[in-house]
């Protein structure tokens, strides 16, 4: 099966990536040559084969959830691309 | 004495706790050539100034009871390393400081060794040349405008043009192994669950392993004892008796049992590396192991289940990147719009085109064709490796299907890049430990690996038959400095 035009931009929606209308003919081109190497795998049955969820076959570990590091909150916003004292700042949400 | 660049990192450990040198001068020497090296591109951030005073602070209170004494280090800039830029090889992480240091470069520290400085690699370990870099090509040590390899490119050119007496790097698919191959190193990607993945840029949780790349054998066994550990703080880790791999390492493979899986004389394969494969058989029959022709049916399809898991993965662990906590942001109309252009104008292309096919297989009405079937397909992957693990204690393959390419030689066409992982893939998939080794060189002079894969868990074993091949084969890398 192919992926249209329409597809590869319904897909940078849900990627919340924008593509414009060049970038998105490339893609189209890209990814159905991606599609049909990986389409290789429906000459395989799979009905009766147990998915593989994890490969290290343990139990997830639980560890109590302890607050272990402090007075890291200035670093951590200094990271931020908009800073301010107190918050992270986004565009306006709520008009 | 030989240079100090050319000293090993077991023969420096030995030299500095004789103190016939001191971590001061080793790290000088390698700062020296870093700075001489620029043009290889390796470095995306140096910090020699404080390496130094760091080595200078060794001598002054020196502890040699530490397994890496003093010894200076370049690591991938996929690990987060405390108070440092970690950029991952992405313009959308920007300027970010980490508050916090992955386990396994802790694990490092806690040795005795010091940082030098975080090297190239390809965006979110996406790539296996090192091309998709926001910061930029990798040179190849080996012959000028060759790639490295990737997607832990600048480790494995650094390792080789001696920037640093040894490296690590991450391995998704091949990241560790390809580069090391095409660089003429050794490189060993651990059993899922060996080496804590706290703290590393997360590409394909399930499949991404941190390990060692070292000039030899020795190297490699003393680096994975100190990186891999027990970490609570990584819910895959795995509690296993981890080996002393350099006091326990041996040459003695007598009566070992090793296969050689028939689907890995894939077509178009090169003759050299097909006589190179036959080297290694006919070395390990003269040690006196045992050769088994085996058969992993599957092969063929693990790149396809690959090129399914791994992106939806990836478009999962990189929904973070929205220009909000860290990084580039880009200026949007509304908050929407913001995120969109922040990704678009912060990722890469390879980075992108992977996003999509991930958010695609993910979405509601393909999960089925696509994750699910490729999950499945993971199965059989594994039930072929332990099927064959009842008849055998190791398998040896080639590490990639080709020497090292020339740059922009594959950029154009996706599928031919991803096929250079044609042979180390699998192994991922199955959660495996497999160590690539240099084995010769082809026609051009470029460096040729070979791959032992392992049981789970059972790295000493591969890491024995490794240096028994090592031994007998004796290979040197010829690199003429070129560059400087």
């Amino acid at each position: 099966m192919g992926i249209d035009l329409k597809t590869v931009k319904h897909i940078s929606k849900l990627s919340r990536i924008s593509v414009d209308d060049e970038k998105a003919k490339k893609l189209e081109a890209d990814l159905n040559s991606i599609f049909s190497f990986i389409e290789k795998l429906n000459e395989l049955n799979t009905e009766k084969i147990e998915p593989l969820t994890s490969i290290a076959e343990t139990n997830l570990q639980l560890r109590k959830d302890e607050i272990k590091s402090s007075n890291i909150r200035e670093q951590i916003l200094k990271n931020s691309p908009e800073e301010n004292k107190d918050f992270f700042v986004v565009p306006k949400v709520i008009e | 004495m030989p240079d100090i660049i050319d000293l090993t990192l077991v023969e420096l450990v030995d030299k500095i706790r004789k103190k016939k040198i001191s971590s001061k001068e080793v790290t000088a020497a390698y700062v020296d050539r870093s700075q001489k090296s620029k043009k290889l591109n390796t470095y995306v951030t140096e910090d020699f100034e404080i390496a130094l005073k760091k080595a200078d602070n060794f001598d002054k209170n020196p502890n040699y009871e530490k397994k890496l004494p003093g010894i200076p280090i370049a690591v991938k800039d996929l690990f987060c390393t405390k108070n440092l830029r970690t950029t991952a090889g992405s313009k959308i992480l920007g300027n970010f400081i980490p508050t916090y240091e992955s386990t396994v470069t802790e694990n490092l520290w806690n040795a005795g060794s010091i940082l030098l400085g975080k090297l190239n690699c390809d965006e979110f370990a996406m790539g296996s040349s090192n091309e998709t870099s926001f910061f930029g090509n990798v040179q190849n040590p080996v012959g000028e405008n060759l790639v490295p390899g990737g997607s832990s490119g600048g480790s494995a050119s650094a390792l080789a043009a001696k920037l640093t007496p040894t490296t690590i790097g991450t391995d998704t698919g091949g990241s560790i192994r390809q580069p090391a191959s095409f660089t003429g190193t050794v490189g060993l990607k651990p059993t899922y669950g060996s080496c804590s993945r706290y703290g590393i840029v997360a590409f394909a949780s399930s499949l991404d392993q941190a390990g060692p790349m070292t000039r030899d054998v020795k190297d490699c066994s003393l680096l994975l004892e100190v990186m891999s550990s027990y970490d609570r703080k990584d819910s895959t880790s795995v509690d296993f008796k981890r080996g002393n791999y350099l006091k326990e390492l041996n040459n003695s493979i007598k009566g070992k049992k090793i296969g050689i899986p028939k689907e890995y004389r894939v077509e178009g394969m090169p003759k050299e590396i097909e006589d190179l494969w036959q080297k290694g058989i006919n070395i390990i029959k003269e040690a006196g192991a045992e050769i088994v022709n085996i058969s992993l049916p599957n092969t063929k399809y693990a790149l396809p289940a690959y090129y399914i898991v791994a992106p939806a993965e990836a478009s999962s662990n990189l929904a973070r990147y929205d220009g909000v906590k860290y990084g580039f942001r880009s200026k949007g109309e509304n908050l929407i719009d913001m995120y969109e252009k922040t990704r678009s104008e912060g990722f890469g292309n390879e980075v992108k085109r992977r996003i999509m096919i991930g958010t695609y297989v993910l979405s509601s009405g393909y999960y089925d064709a696509y994750y699910l079937k490729a999950q499945k397909v993971r199965k059989l992957i594994k039930n072929d490796f332990d099927e064959v693990y009842k008849k055998v204690d190791a398998i040896l393959t080639p590490s990639t299907p080709s020497s090292a390419f020339k740059i922009g030689e594959k950029t154009n066409d996706p599928v031919s890049m991803y096929l250079n992982d044609i042979f180390t893939v699998p192994i991922n998939l199955a959660g495996l430990p497999a160590i690539s080794i240099p084995a010769g060189i082809d026609s051009k002079g470029y460096p040729l690996g070979l791959q032992i894969i392992g049981k789970a868990f059972e790295e000493q074993n591969i890491l024995n038959i490794a240096y028994s091949i090592e031994k007998e084969i004796n290979f040197k890398n010829k690199i003429n400095d070129w560059w400087m």
